[in-house]
Order: C-alpha cells, then sequence, then structure tokens
C-alpha cells in the first residue's frame, strides 16, 4: 500500500473539496480586487497592491498545499506533539518580540514585508495534538482525567493568546467542543456551553430581579421532576445555585476583565447602544453595504459602499460586505452554500476515516472553519458582536490563507491515506 | 461507536441551522428591507440644487408687472467650517452672535456633512461685502436665489404673494418639494404655480468617505439645469389698475373691469390694498402679520369673495328676462305713485313719476317699474304654482352668472347667492309670494354678488346676449396660449332685439338731465350704465355702479363697488367713469382730471362699531317685518315701528362730491 501511494501522490485525494476551496479562493481575489479597486488608477495585475499581494498569497499557498499531499501521512501524526511545541513557542515568543499591531501583540515580523501570526498556526497545532491524543488513547472522556489532559491541550493556546490580547482567535478553540463531543464527551457539557451564552446575554437584556426567579422556577421544576431521584436533586440544586451565581460573575468579569472596546461592541450588538459614528461604525457601514446589495447585488466593481471606502478594513475582516453589496442576496447565498457544502463533505470524509486520529483532525479542521465563517459573518450582518477573525480562504491575508490552507490540506492528505494506518 | 456516530448529525445540523440563520439575516437586510439601500446613498450622493427663477408677468401692454430680483442665501457645511472671527461674519449679515450660535446649531442638528441654510435672502449689497470675505469664513458658500419684485407696487391681492413651502406642501407634493423651495401661497403666484415655479436644477455628486467628492453620479445623466417658469401675460392695464387704486384709496371697495369681447379682465383692484413688495424677503412674517392685522383685511379679494346685494344694478337683468319672456315690451308703462305697495308694506321710490316706461324707469332707477316687472314675470299664467314660477325666473338669472362661481383664474373664489324655492319654503314655510321676496326685483334680500359677477352682467350686455369666461391671465409662455375655455361664448338664452331698449335706459342712466349717473357722462362717448345703492345691514348703504362703453362695439365692462358711500351716482359711477375713459382715451377731459383728484383724496372708511349702538343690525330680508332705514345723508339712523316700515332701497337725497344741477 505504501508503494502505491509512492508513485501516485494525488491518489485517492478529495478533489472536489480541493474545487469548493479554489472557488473561495478565486471569490476572495476577486471581492478583495473590487475592495481596492479605485476608478482612477487600475491595472489588474499591480503586485505591490493587496489583491496582487493576495494572487502570490494563493499561489503559493496551492504549492503550499500540494507539498503537503507530497509528505507522507504518518509525519502528521508523529510529529504533532512537535508541531504544538513550536507553535505553544511561537505563541510565548509573540508576546516577547510581538510587534504591536491594532491594539494586539499578534505578529512577528519576518523582514521583508511579511509577518506571521503565530495564533493562525496554533489552530492546526493543537488541532494535531488533540486528534494525537484522541487517536493514541481512545478516550471517551468519560474520566475527569481525560477531560482534564484535553482541556489542557486546548486551554493553553487559548490562555496565551487570550494575554496578546486577541479575543476573537481565542474564541475560535471553543471550536474543539465539536470533535470532542463527537468522541464521546457528554452532550451536557455543550448545553452548559449554550446555556452560559443565552445566561450571558439574558444578563444584559433582562434585570436580575425578574431573571434570577425565572431561573429558581426552572430548577424547581426539575427538582419536582427528579424527586424520588436524590442524586440528581442535589446536581439541581448545585446548577442553579451556579447559575445565579454565574450572573453575578458575568456582570463582574464584564466590568472589570473586558476592554472599554469590547464592552461597547457586546453592547452595540445586543442593541443596548447605538453609536452610529465611533464603536458601530463599522457594523453600520457593512450593514448598509450588504443591506444596499438587495437581492442581486450591485455588480461587480459597481458597489458605491465598496468603492468610496465607506466600510474600514474591507479586504480583510469585512470582505463579506463586498460581496454583499456587489452580488447581492444571491452571492450571499452562494458563498455560504459553499461553505456548508465544504463542512459537510469534511465531516463525511472525517467519518470513513479508519483511524480516530484522522477523524478528530477533519472534525477539528470543520469546526474551526465553521466557527470563523460564523462569527466573521455574523458580525458583519450585525447578528455578533465585532470580533476581528478573517473569513476563511476569502479574507486578505498571507498568515490566515496559508494557514486555512494548510489546515485543509492536512486532512485531505490524511483521507487520501484513509485506507493505511498511521 | 453506534451512538457516537449519530453525533455526527447532530453537528451537521448544527452547521446548517447557523447556516440559515445567516442567510435568513441576509435575507432580512437585503430583500425584505430597502432602508440600508436607501441609507447606502444617502452615504454617497449629495445633490446640489440651483433654483431657478420663477416666471416674468406682463400686464396687457407687455409692461413687466413682476420681475425677479437675485437674492443670496448664505448656506454652511458644519464639518467644514474652521474657525474663524465670527463677529465679523456677524457683523456683515447683520446678526448678533446669539443669533449666530442659534442658526449655526440649527445647521449642525440638521446635518454635519450636508449643507444647509445658514441666513435667507440676502440682499445684493450685503453680498458684495460678503463675498469680498467670504474666503476667510471655510465652509461657508452662498447660493443664487431671486425674489419677487412689483415695480409699480400695485395689485397685491391680484398677484398674492410667495413663501417658503410648509411642511404640508411638502407633504402633498409627492416629493416633488424640498424644504426651502418656494410656492405661490395666493393670487395668480398660486393659481400658476405650476407654470411660474419652473425647474429645480439638480447635480448629483458622489461623495467618499472621507467626504471628498468624487466626480458627478452616473456621468451625470441624472443632473438637470435649473429652467426658468414661464412667462404669463396677464389681461390687466397696469395703468389703470394704478388709476384703480389711487381713486379707491381710504376706501373699502372694489373695481373689476372686463373686455366684454374677450372676457379679459382689464382691472381688478380691491381696497383696501397693500403693497406687494412688503411680502417678499426676510421681512416676509412681520409684515405679513402687520397687513393681517390692520383694518378692513387687505388680505381678502373682494372682487371675486367680496358679497353684495346687486340693488338697482340688477333691474337691467330683470327687465332683459320680462321681454324676453314677452311679459312686457319696450313701451309699456307702469304707474309710479311713489311706490309700490306689495302686500302691506311699500317699496318706496326716491320720486313721483306717474307713468313710467322701461328706459325712464332704468334711468330714474325706479323702483315701482321693477316690482311691477317682477310681479308680471311671477304671476305668469304658464306656470301652476309660485314656486314653479320662481324657480324658471332663478334659472334665467342663473345664467348670467349670479349664484355660481365664473372661474376665473384665482383662488378662493366665491359664488354669490340666490336663493331656490325650497329655500325659501324652508325659511317662510309653505306660504310665500313674488310679495314676500319682492326685495329680489331691486336686487336686495336674498341675492349677492362679486363684484367680478355684477361686472360680468355688464359685459353680458355690452355683448348683447353671452360672455367669455372672464380671466386674468391671457397668454402662458412663449406662445402666448390662451386657454380653450377662453374662447367659447357663454349665451344667456336672452334673444338680440331686447338688449338695445335697456341699453336705451343704461345710456339715460347717465347721460340724460334726470339719470341717477349724469354726473358721470363722458364727453364724446356713450357710457352706458346703472347705479345701485345697496341696503347694509351693518352700516351705511353701498354705493354700486355698473357700466360699459362706448355703446356701440363695446370696449369695457366696469362693476365698482365703494363700501358705506351711500348713493350709487355719487362715489361709484364717478370712480367708473374716470377709469372708463382713461381707458378708453388714456387721460381725463376737462375738469374730470381736478374732480378725479378730489375722489382720491376722500376717505370713507366703516365707522369703527361702537359698544353700544343705537340700533341694533338686523339682517334684511324681503318681507321687511324687520327693517331699518339707514338715511345716509343726514347720517343718522331712525328706527320706526316695525309694521309700517317701508323698505327704502335708496335715499331720497345725497350730497353728491361735485355740485351739478340736477
Amino acid at each position: 500500500m505504501s508503494t502505491q501511494q509512492g508513485s501516485r501522490f494525488f491518489f485517492n485525494v478529495d478533489w472536489i473539496t480541493i474545487l469548493i476551496y479554489v472557488a473561495l479562493c478565486t471569490i476572495g481575489f476577486v471581492n478583495i480586487y473590487a475592495s481596492i479597486y479605485n476608478p482612477d488608477t487600475s491595472s489588474l495585475f499591480n503586485f505591490g497592491s493587496n489583491y496582487g499581494k493576495q494572487l502570490i498569497y494563493i499561489i503559493t499557498g496551492l504549492i503550499l498545499g500540494f507539498s503537503i499531499l507530497l509528505l507522507d501521512a504518518k509525519f502528521f501524526s508523529v510529529f504533532s506533539p512537535i508541531v504544538y511545541g513550536i507553535t505553544m513557542l511561537l505563541l510565548m515568543a509573540v508576546l516577547v518580540v510581538g510587534r504591536n499591531v491594532g491594539g494586539n501583540q499578534a505578529w512577528i515580523s519576518l523582514g521583508g514585508g511579511f509577518r506571521l501570526q503565530p495564533s493562525e498556526l496554533a489552530k492546526f497545532g493543537t488541532a494535531l495534538l488533540v486528534a494525537r491524543y484522541v487517536g493514541n488513547f481512545n478516550p471517551k472522556f468519560r474520566d475527569i482525567k481525560s477531560i482534564f489532559i484535553v482541556a489542557l491541550i486546548i486551554i493553553f493556546p487559548l490562555f496565551l493568546i487570550m494575554l496578546q490580547p486577541d479575543t476573537g482567535s481565542g474564541l475560535v478553540f471553543l471550536a474543539f467542543m465539536f470533535p470532542l463531543y463527537r468522541e464521546g464527551l457528554s452532550g451536557y457539557f455543550l448545553l452548559i456551553f449554550l446555556g452560559m451564552i443565552v445566561l450571558f446575554i439574558a444578563d444584559f437584556l433582562v434585570p436580575l430581579y425578574i431573571l434570577i426567579p425565572i431561573i429558581l422556577a426552572v430548577g424547581g421544576f426539575f427538582i419536582y421532576q427528579n424527586k424520588r431521584k436524590q442524586k440528581i436533586m442535589i446536581s439541581i440544586v448545585m446548577a442553579t445555585i451556579i447559575a445565579i451565581a454565574y450572573l453575578f460573575v458575568v456582570k463582574l468579569a464584564y466590568e472589570k476583565v473586558l476592554e472599554p472596546h469590547q464592552r461597547i461592541r457586546i453592547e452595540i450588538m445586543l442593541g443596548l447602544k447605538s453609536d452610529p459614528k465611533g464603536a458601530g461604525y463599522n457594523v453600520i457601514q457593512s450593514k448598509i453595504a450588504i443591506g444596499s446589495g438587495q437581492l442581486t447585488g450591485r455588480g461587480f466593481l459597481e458597489g458605491t459602499q465598496t468603492k468610496y471606502g465607506y466600510v474600514p478594513e474591507q479586504s480583510t475582516d469585512f470582505i463579506f460586505s463586498t460581496i454583499g453589496e456587489e452580488w447581492g442576496f444571491i452571492g450571499c447565498t452562494v458563498v455560504i452554500s459553499l461553505y456548508i457544502f465544504m463542512l459537510l463533505r469534511i465531516i463525511n470524509l472525517a467519518e470513513r476515516q479508519r483511524s480516530a486520529f484522522s477523524r478528530v483532525y477533519g472534525y477539528c479542521v470543520a469546526s474551526i472553519i465553521f466557527f470563523h465563517v460564523f462569527i466573521n459573518i455574523g458580525m458583519t450582518i450585525g447578528i455578533i458582536p465585532v470580533i476581528g477573525i478573517p473569513l476563511p480562504f476569502i479574507s486578505y491575508g498571507g498568515s490566515s490563507l496559508w494557514s486555512f490552507t494548510v489546515l485543509l490540506f492536512i486532512f485531505l492528505k490524511l483521507d487520501s491515506n484513509r485506507m493505511g494506518f498511521i | 461507536m453506534d451512538n457516537l456516530f449519530n453525533r455526527k448529525y447532530i453537528i451537521q445540523g448544527l452547521f446548517i441551522v447557523v447556516a440559515l440563520i445567516l442567510i435568513g439575516q441576509l435575507f432580512y437586510i437585503q430583500v425584505a428591507s430597502d432602508r440600508y439601500f436607501l441609507s447606502a446613498n444617502s452615504n454617497v450622493l449629495r445633490k446640489k440644487y440651483t433654483f431657478p427663477a420663477r416666471g416674468v408677468i406682463l400686464d396687457r401692454n407687455n409692461k413687466v408687472m413682476v420681475q425677479n430680483e437675485p437674492v443670496y442665501d448664505l448656506m454652511v457645511t458644519p464639518n467644514l467650517v474652521k474657525p474663524f472671527d465670527t463677529l465679523e461674519l456677524c457683523r456683515i449679515i447683520g446678526i448678533d452672535m446669539k443669533g449666530f450660535h442659534k442658526r449655526f446649531n440649527k445647521a449642525r442638528s440638521q446635518s454635519l456633512y450636508q449643507r444647509s441654510v445658514f441666513e435667507k435672502q440676502l440682499s445684493v449689497q450685503t453680498y458684495a461685502a460678503l463675498q469680498e470675505r467670504l474666503s476667510r469664513f471655510i465652509g461657508f458658500e452662498t447660493q443664487n436665489r431671486t425674489v419677487r419684485h412689483y415695480p409699480d407696487s400695485v395689485a397685491g391681492q391680484f398677484f398674492g404673494y410667495v413663501k417658503e413651502v410648509s411642511e404640508k406642501d411638502i407633504d402633498e407634493s409627492d416629493g416633488y418639494y424640498r424644504p426651502g423651495d418656494y410656492i405661490g401661497k395666493s393670487g395668480i403666484e398660486r393659481e400658476y404655480n405650476d407654470v411660474l415655479r419652473g425647474e429645480r436644477g439638480v447635480e448629483n455628486t458622489i461623495y467618499n468617505a472621507r467626504n471628498v467628492p468624487q466626480g458627478s453620479y452616473l456621468e451625470g445623466k441624472r443632473d438637470t439645469l435649473a429652467v426658468s417658469g414661464e412667462t404669463l401675460v396677464s389681461s390687466l392695464d397696469i395703468e389703470m389698475q394704478k388709476l384703480g387704486e389711487e381713486l379707491l384709496k381710504n376706501k373699502v371697495g372694489s373695481i373689476v373691469a372686463i373686455e366684454p369681447a374677450t372676457g379679459e379682465v382689464l382691472a381688478f383692484v380691491s381696497s383696501p390694498t397693500y403693497d406687494p413688495n412688503l411680502m417678499v424677503g426676510r421681512q416676509q412674517g412681520n409684515n405679513y402679520m402687520d397687513i393681517f392685522r390692520s383694518p378692513n383685511r387687505p388680505f381678502t379679494v373682494r372682487p371675486v369673495s367680496g358679497y353684495y346685494s346687486p340693488g338697482s344694478a340688477f333691474k337691467p337683468v330683470d327687465d332683459l328676462i320680462a321681454l324676453q319672456e314677452g311679459v312686457i315690451d319696450p313701451n309699456t308703462t307702469f304707474n309710479c305713485p311713489g311706490g309700490y305697495w306689495a302686500g302691506n308694506h311699500l317699496v318706496r321710490c326716491e320720486h313721483v313719476d306717474g307713468p313710467i316706461s322701461m328706459r325712464r324707469g332704468l334711468a330714474r332707477s325706479c323702483n315701482t317699474y321693477a316690482c311691477y316687472v317682477f310681479q308680471k314675470l311671477m304671476t305668469q299664467s304658464k306656470f301652476k304654482s309660485k314656486t314653479a314660477a320662481y324657480d324658471s325666473w332663478a334659472a334665467k338669472v342663473r345664467k348670467f352668472g349670479l349664484g355660481s362661481k365664473l372661474d376665473l383664474d384665482m383662488p378662493f373664489e366665491r359664488k354669490g347667492r340666490l336663493f331656490t324655492s325650497e329655500e325659501y319654503t324652508k325659511r317662510f314655510g309653505k306660504y310665500w309670494g313674488y310679495t314676500t321676496v319682492i326685495s329680489l326685483a331691486i336686487g336686495q334680500g336674498e341675492m349677492s354678488a362679486t363684484p367680478l359677477q355684477m361686472a360680468n352682467i355688464m359685459a353680458i350686455i355690452a355683448n348683447r346676449g353671452y360672455y367669455i369666461k372672464p380671466h386674468l391671465i391671457k397668454g402662458i409662455g412663449e406662445k402666448k396660449e390662451v386657454k380653450k375655455e377662453y374662447l367659447i361664448k357663454n349665451y344667456v338664452g336672452i334673444d338680440l332685439p331686447h338688449f338695445e331698449p335697456v341699453i336705451d335706459g343704461m345710456q339715460d342712466a347717465v347721460n340724460a338731465p334726470y339719470g341717477t349717473a349724469r354726473e358721470s357722462a363722458i364727453p364724446n362717448i356713450l357710457f352706458c350704465g346703472k347705479t345701485g345703492t345697496v341696503q347694509n345691514p351693518h352700516g351705511k348703504n353701498h354705493s354700486v355702479f355698473i357700466g360699459f362703453a362706448p355703446r356701440d362695439n363695446p370696449k369695457i365692462a366696469i362693476a365698482v363697488i365703494v363700501e358705506n358711500a351711500g348713493f350709487g351716482g355719487s362715489y361709484a359711477a364717478p370712480i367708473a367713469s374716470y377709469l372708463t375713459e382713461k381707458y378708453l382715451t388714456g387721460k381725463l377731459s376737462g375738469n374730470r382730471i381736478e374732480r378725479a383728484e378730489w375722489m382720491k383724496k376722500q376717505v370713507i372708511l366703516p365707522e369703527i362699531p361702537k359698544p353700544k349702538a343705537k340700533f341694533v343690525p338686523k339682517p334684511t330680508d324681503s318681507t321687511g317685518k324687520i327693517l331699518t332705514v339707514p338715511v345716509p345723508a343726514a347720517n343718522t339712523v331712525t328706527s320706526k315701528p316695525a309694521a309700517t316700515k317701508p323698505v327704502t332701497v335708496k335715499p331720497a337725497t345725497i350730497k353728491p362730491p361735485i355740485q351739478t344741477t340736477r
């Protein structure tokens, strides 16, 4: 089997996923071009400009991706602790030697105008190690010990990223919930997580004197349901107490821990504040741009909001507003459908793996991409607070594009080798 | 493992649900709501308007009656303003610092990025002073506007006035008007607003996020230039209008003159009047209130909204109808013993003439004759009932334009008043007859006409049987288009031969030694007319005269009403004769110049009502049961027992302004 692989590198590679990948990269390039397009000075191949650079990133990304397909599939499993270790070292290094861009100390300058964002690398570093741990020990997460170990693997980089501080990239690490859930982590963790988010939002919108009685009533209802089962009753009581305590902790953390700009973003998203000229400017302009696209969009290079620079950071985090304005509801639906198709495909591919390592890694890839897409698009249309993370494969930027490419192509390599043993 | 494998679907399902949430929100902001689309346009588009000049209005001899004067609005774009010497700006445009902050904050609250008006309608002089220093006031600029200017300061009610649009105007215009536009609010400016206003020009410029202009929108395809309003040619003769206003100075009343052949209104005087230039410029609001509050309501357009009983001036109409009906012929005589007994009350005459025919009856304004004619009309055997007789008569009167609008091209025209038989039945019950409504015979009672309608009756008689709708604008635009309705002859249903006997009587009224208006004869011109002395329940009688000239091929028909001036021959008739002569010959002859000057100096204003009057004004109606007898000559009011009160239509004596042999 290994001889077969050696002679035919691209045998069994899932070309459908690669096709979607290329499509998304192309959409990215076209829209970055439109975002930067200036009616006065326009030439398609200007490598000094951002769309020129993005073209280079796409080409080098493809080269990088196909190089990964040339590697031995065993490499990733074997070297995953080392990759993880290196990325953690980089995350620590960036806190010392990093360049401060936009309030976050997230970049390491590599000279020649290129710079590296270790938090991007940490995503697949962590994904590899999580996959390795699950693949090796098959823990099922029924015991505290395995949960503790896997949590450590995930929370360590998260903690380092939060120190930068880069909340957006940090939040993405919550995506690892999904692969762990698939591997046996209790569904309660997801529910608790969901409950935390609901309570967090409710904490801002509903006064405590209404919220606390509601929680007590719900708790009381469950106690009544399980009045014969003492053990469950205790955990319900505990849960109720924790829920109420959580409300106060959130309030406190909100005041003490979050930066003022983060607080404002949350308040704007929840509709508690409107600040069209200040912190809310990005979201409002982004919504205007997307909304003005209507059903079919204004057409390529015809978006007035895009052309005349009304949306800040439009080629990076807010690239989706260009798509919305120039390609309309139809264009947006096509892009979202491409993502969903890719994600469902990756999960289907993951499920056909013989090795747990490949399967877990596949889930990690899908979940990380999903988180990015959801948070990024959600933020541009105003249903999620402004969190600065890129739209995978589409947003301008080498670090982001390459890291997603590596993330994806490692999985494609593992998948092409699905019949082999790792 | 099977159990865990199923979790794949939960995760995939979650992905799909989240994708649907995103698509749902996208559907809402992109397809369901156009709010964001509109916001996007207001982000990038700035419209700069240029305002058109309103159309010029000329008189019938192409003399300019209204022209436009340049003024300058000072505009400000608040976010562009840099610190500057505010005191200097305040000094130039004549405001204080408080006013400056008020205006600036107002502009800022409207929009930081769009320019808005800082101070309106700066004069050319202020503009010149400002222009020198404007470069120091960054963020300020001027915008050309034009306002009306009336070189002759006459015909205020005719022109009406122009004002900035109100919120209501904007709402009702379906998006045509924008704040700052002007609109005609009354008079010709209102009636012909759509023609006069022209088209606003617009320049669409795209701005980028840093508020830097990025060129024109769609290569200027949506841009337009301002188009001036159309020129209107009025039918007024400005010289005559001027003379008319002078003659009615310090009097309350109205003059309408019509060219019978065309229906063109030659003079349209409403007194008291005001200088239309007061209704222009920065003081418009204050001046408006001053004029509004001044006595005798100068804003009332009396020619179309003043209600006056025509009085004896109605007699020719009744005689024409009687001739047409065949109830009399020109030689029919009635005996005038100095009054006519209608039932138990007397309609008095000012004279005792014995047998009197139509010609003399009109010349001397014999009430008895008129009452007999009315009696004949109402008691024709062909009618089965009194109401049928009355309705037939009223329908014929209505043909002369009484009781309905003449559709003059002027807003707020009123239709006058003429009762139907139902209305009389409602008022008097079942039992009423011609004696009950005998006042109608002498143009009193339930009959009111506007001065315009009276002038139009004269035009009908001058034309011998038809009229053309009176109008104030005879040509619109370059081609001087005439509305089609102003070419149609409206016949009143009286045959041609019946006019000459009536006109004979009207000729004698002015030219015979026994005529009621003999002081008003015009040398070398046959001026025909009819005086009226209209009972006024609120005070002294109104002086009315209607006439036309010359007798053959008439060029002018005129109606003059001077309120509270008494006998028709004393004020209204001379005023009509001066205007007629002036129009026909261009001058006044002989001592008539001095007499006209004397007339101009007369002051006849209604008395300010005293708290306790000697008599309580009561409505005079046809029954004559409640009547007061004003005696204008003595200027006192006497009251007599109600039962025997006679109707005094015309006072016995009056001191005419120029005493001539009578």
